[in-house]
């Protein structure tokens, strides 16, 4: 611990769990967090417990389902699956994403005295 | 994007519903979380506890992370309010004293306001209860002084007016001389009187009544030889007949002749409510023009207005045709009458303003004192919350530290004043149902429309209104000024002698001093209208009303000739009288067709003989017909004598008129002897008598005439009896002494003359009752204001009070001080309330009878009922401090 790590920008966590479940199929919520953490490479600063609020908001909007089911170890947990709109708006949302973060790049490439 | 938004929102709510389910569920899937996070730890080779600490570190917070999932699934703002609500109603149960009081003035005040809305909004607000309200248009000519005869029409101006206007879909009318109790229903036990207008057959489509079952009257009904038809008003329907749904179409006997029901009017629409308040209607029957077309000025007029044409174009139109309507056909000089004269021509009005524009000011005032009501009960509670507020300063200073921001404070502080208020509203609203149900039911207040009175959608809106604008009234300020005060200020401030509280009290004073002004209003209206009403009561009517009571007599004097007739009726009369003024206890009785402060009617003008006058110079004296003993039976006074059984058709034809048209007449001169013209007979003054209020109480004095029922066709035929005993105990002997004579007279109600006068008075002591209510809430309130505030100050003060004492002030000057202290408060108000008095009195004028608005003696009586009873609040806390015992108070603090 002790070095900083990246804060989450609003939405951005919505995004990041809409692509996991996209990649892995259904996943609980400590699969989708844990996942992240290790993607990102413990680059990001994640409460665990804030990924459910942006399940219920990605649930309510109905991008996400979710069911309660067993895991591999029979334990009791809740599974959330990508819907078909949701895989729409992650196409959208990283398509957006992308160019967004294409156009932050270039900005951010500029040198002082540089023109 | 708006689509979503509306699901998101709709499951939302669904969250925030099966909230408890959602929250267990997600207890559970945290807790699961935290076992695969556990799992994995172990997994990776740490200790139990190890494991456990790692996977709640890594979890965060879970209450918060249960708030951010709740907050982003359910309905955040709600879950705040109900949690404000929850403890404010915790706080006031254990308050349940203040609670108490609070609701119960709430109550009263509101209820108030909804109560008198209802009436404002059924009277005033609403349209007619009629199809095409806003179309009908009343037309009479302007007011006279000559009754009834000169505020209608003859059935021949009648029509010509229908043919010559363009302005109307429909002209109709009815006949305005109807009397209570004036037909006769047999054949249901013993006969029972009944009240009947007729109205022309197209009456009830003009105005846009539907049949609640049958049908209306046709065209056919009103011709001449028909078969006479009736329509039962709903309410007599089911009196009478307990709502047989197959009387359509059945014959029922009235006045001795077979009539058919061709139909039941709906429950909404009641004439007597409309045309004649305070008046029973049982039936309508279908009036028969062609009969009626010599019987003079009989039918007001009511026109619905074709759609686009306004009241202005309407009067316009009227204008031009009046000139050409005939008061006779047959009768060439008669034609153009309507226009001639001071007060010829017509006035148009809406039927809306005809029926309700009387009371309109009168409404309006009592709208404006329960508004008063309703602002003397917002600063009573600003006042009690600012006194809580005080002893709840430091709860508050408390939650602001632990981090509350201010504006949750005010909110739960506003969250308190509209669970009182909405706990006032529902009890208000009981009280409301109350008023309006036992308005409904007093069918003797001649009001209009009373009957039609309910709590209907509108009053429920102006409820919600009225909560809510008075739950933000009196708790902004106590709210604002709790979140305003500097919380250290409060933290340290422990208890008595702080400035904080001093400038509490001033503001706390200010209060009571605008109750007391806003009281003092109420009271100096209630007092001049009660004053008014005192006059109105005072007034020599022109006759005694008390021990005299009057009762319709049945008469049937048909004969082959008009002068067979008339000595056929001159000997009912005569037999009828006898027997009635035999019986013990009756110490006067006559028969008068039209008893006063009812419908009266004028014949045209005569004059005295031997002198001429410019046309219209000389008044339509109002005409009465009467027996032998009916001014004894009224209490009225004569000078010169009274009709006698001998003054007959082989007599002089004699009268009697009236001071006011004495003076008219044959100014400076005794008019008895004097001979009056009228067309071709010579009518001899016999005698001069009082002047009767004939219309109203409040009215000026008309002419009046009365010729004899010896010499004089009656219409119809009140027996008037004066008696030592109360007129109800004669009802029965009474009854059977007209039965003997003829059986067919129905058991018709025997009326005290007071109670016709009752009822003319009435609409008065209405207001005049409900203004005095309002004014002895209000003064109520005020003293809870002045009680609560001195005794604060008093609790506030005990220390210096006890120390005072210690130092040898005596208890009665601590009792000194405090009763000044609250003399000083109300004399403040005092001076504030008279001057707003003087501002409203002026917006009363209109309303007072004989008072001025300025008058003197009602202000004095307001500023000494209002210091008597300030004194009376002040006293309870004067003497508390009084009993202060210093050595207690000292070794308190």
């Amino acid at each position: 611990m002790g070095e900083a790590k990246l804060d989450l920008l609003q939405g951005t966590l919505d995004l990041m769990v809409l692509q996991t479940l996209a990649a892995m199929g259904a996943q609980h919520g400590y699969g989708i967090a844990r996942r992240i953490e290790q993607v990102s490479g413990n680059e990001v600063l994640l409460n665990q417990g804030t990924i459910y609020a942006s399940l219920v908001r990605l649930q309510q909007r109905g991008w996400i389902d979710a069911a309660w089911g067993t895991s591999e170890n029979n334990r009791k947990a809740k599974f959330y699956t990508i819907t078909k709109r949701g895989r729409k708006q992650l196409a959208e949302d990283a398509a957006h994403w992308q160019r967004l973060s294409a156009v932050m790049g270039r900005v951010m490439e500029q040198v002082p005295g540089d023109r | 994007m708006h689509d979503g938004w509306v699901r998101r929102g709709a499951k939302r709510v669904k969250a925030f519903v099966h909230k408890r389910a959602l929250d267990r569920e997600l207890d559970e899937e945290m807790a699961s979380h935290l076992e695969f996070a556990i799992e994995e730890n172990l997994r990776r080779g740490m200790s139990e506890e190890e494991a456990r600490r790692r996977a709640m570190a890594e979890f965060g917070g879970v209450q918060q992370a249960r708030e951010r999932q709740r907050a982003e699934r359910g309905l955040p703002f709600l879950d705040v309010m109900a949690q404000d609500a929850r403890f404010t109603l915790r706080t006031l149960r254990r308050d349940l004293g203040f609670t108490i009081v609070a609701v119960v003035m709430l109550a009263l005040g509101i209820g108030a306001n909804v109560a008198v809305f209802s009436v404002v909004n059924t009277i005033l607000l609403r349209p007619l209860p009629l199809q095409y309200s806003k179309d009908l248009v009343w037309i009479a000519p302007p007011p006279q002084k000559c009754g009834l005869s000169c505020a209608t029409y003859s059935v021949d101006a009648y029509n010509e007016f229908k043919a010559q206007s363009r302005s109307y879909e429909d002209v109709t009318g009815y006949f305005a001389f109807s009397t209570p109790d004036n037909l006769r229903l047999t054949g249901h036990g013993e006969p029972v009187p009944v009240t009947g207008i007729e109205v022309m057959t197209n009456f009830l489509q003009t105005l846009g009544v539907q049949p609640a079952l049958g049908r209306l009257f046709t065209a056919d009904d009103g011709r001449h030889g028909a078969h006479p038809v009736v329509l039962l008003e709903n309410a007599y329907w089911k009196r009478q007949f307990a709502g047989d749904p197959a009387i359509v179409g059945k014959e029922i006997d009235l006045n001795g002749s077979p009539t058919t029901v061709v139909g039941v009017l709906p429950a909404s629409f009641d004439f007597g409510a409309v045309f004649s308040p305070g008046e029973r209607v049982d039936l309508l029957s279908a009036e028969i023009l062609d009969d009626e077309r010599l019987w003079g000025n009989i039918v007001p007029m009511i026109g619905r207005l074709k759609p686009g044409v306004t009241l202005a174009q309407a009067q316009a139109d009227a204008n031009r045709v009046v000139p050409h309507l005939c008061w006779g056909e047959r009768n060439p000089q008669s034609c153009g009458s309507y226009a001639k004269g001071p007060n010829g021509g017509m006035a148009l009005r809406t039927l809306k303003d005809y029926v309700s524009g009387r009371i309109q000011r009168s409404l309006e005032l009592l709208w404006g004192a329960v508004g008063l009501i309703l602002l003397i009960v917002c600063v009573n509670l600003s006042n009690l919350l600012l006194a809580r507020s005080a002893a709840r300063s430091k709860e508050f200073a408390m939650r602001s530290a632990l981090g509350a921001p201010r504006s949750r404070i005010v909110r739960q502080l506003l969250t308190e004043s509209l669970i009182l208020s909405a706990g006032g509203a529902a009890l208000g609203l009981g009280i409301a149902y109350g008023v309006t149900y036992w308005l409904t039911q007093a069918g003797s207040i001649a009001l209009p429309l009373l009957s039609s009175i309910r709590l209907d959608r509108a009053a429920m809106g102006w409820t919600l209104l009225v909560t809510v604008a008075t739950a933000f009234l009196f708790g902004l300020m106590p709210g604002l000024k709790m979140a305003s005060g500097s919380m250290q200020e409060a933290l340290k401030d422990s208890g008595a002698g702080a400035g904080k509280g001093l400038r509490h009290g001033r503001i706390r004073a200010a209060l009571v001093i605008s109750e007391v002004a806003l009281a003092c209003v109420l009271v100096v209206g209630a007092g001049l209208l009660l004053r008014s009403f005192l006059r109105v009561l005072d007034v020599d009517l022109g006759f005694a009303p008390d021990q005299a009571a009057s009762i319709k007599m049945d008469l049937d004097y048909s004969a082959p000739t008009a002068e067979a007739s008339v000595s056929k009726l001159s000997q009912i009369l005569q037999q009828a009288i006898a027997r009635v003024s035999a019986l013990p206890g009756v110490e006067a009785a006559g028969i008068v067709d039209y008893l006063p402060l009812g419908p009266n009617r004028s014949w045209g003008v005569p004059t005295p003989q031997g002198k001429s006058y410019s046309e219209g110079a000389l008044p339509s004296p109002l005409v009465y017909v009467c027996s032998p003993g009916y001014f004894r039976a009224m209490g009225m006074r004569v000078h010169g004598r009274d009709f006698t059984w001998d003054d007959n058709l082989k007599s002089q034809e004699v009268v009697l008129i009236n001071a006011a048209a004495a003076r008219v007449y044959w100014p400076g001169e005794d008019a008895v002897g004097k001979v009056l013209v009228s067309g071709r007979e010579q009518l001899h003054v016999i005698g001069v008598v009082d002047d009767v209020h004939a219309s109203s109480v409040e009215d000026e004095k008309g002419w009046q005439i009365y010729y004899s029922t010896l010499q004089k066709s009656p219409s119809g035929a009140q027996l008037v009896i004066r008696s030592k005993v109360p007129p109800a105990t004669l009802a029965g002997s009474v009854l059977r002494a007209l039965r003997e004579l003829n059986p067919n007279q129905p058991a018709a109600e025997f009326r005290p003359i007071r109670t016709i006068v009752d009822r003319a008075v009435s609409p008065r002591r209405f207001f005049v009752l409900l203004v005095g209510v309002f004014a002895a809430l209000g003064l109520i309130l005020a003293a809870l204001g002045i009680y609560g505030v001195i005794a604060y100050g008093v609790t506030q003060q005990t220390q210096e009070i006890g120390i005072r004492i210690a130092l040898g002030a005596s208890r009665a000057r601590v009792q000194l001080g405090v009763m000044a202290r609250t003399l000083g408060l109300v004399v403040a108000g005092l001076m504030t309330g008279t001057v707003m008095s003087l501002a409203v009195g002026r917006l009363l004028t209109s309303m007072l009878f004989g008072t001025q608005p300025t008058d003197a003696a009602t202000y004095a009586g307001m500023a000494a009922l209002l210091v008597m009873v300030a004194l009376l609040a002040g006293y309870l806390p004067a003497w508390q401090a009084s009993r202060i015992n210093p050595m207690v108070t000292l070794r308190n603090n």
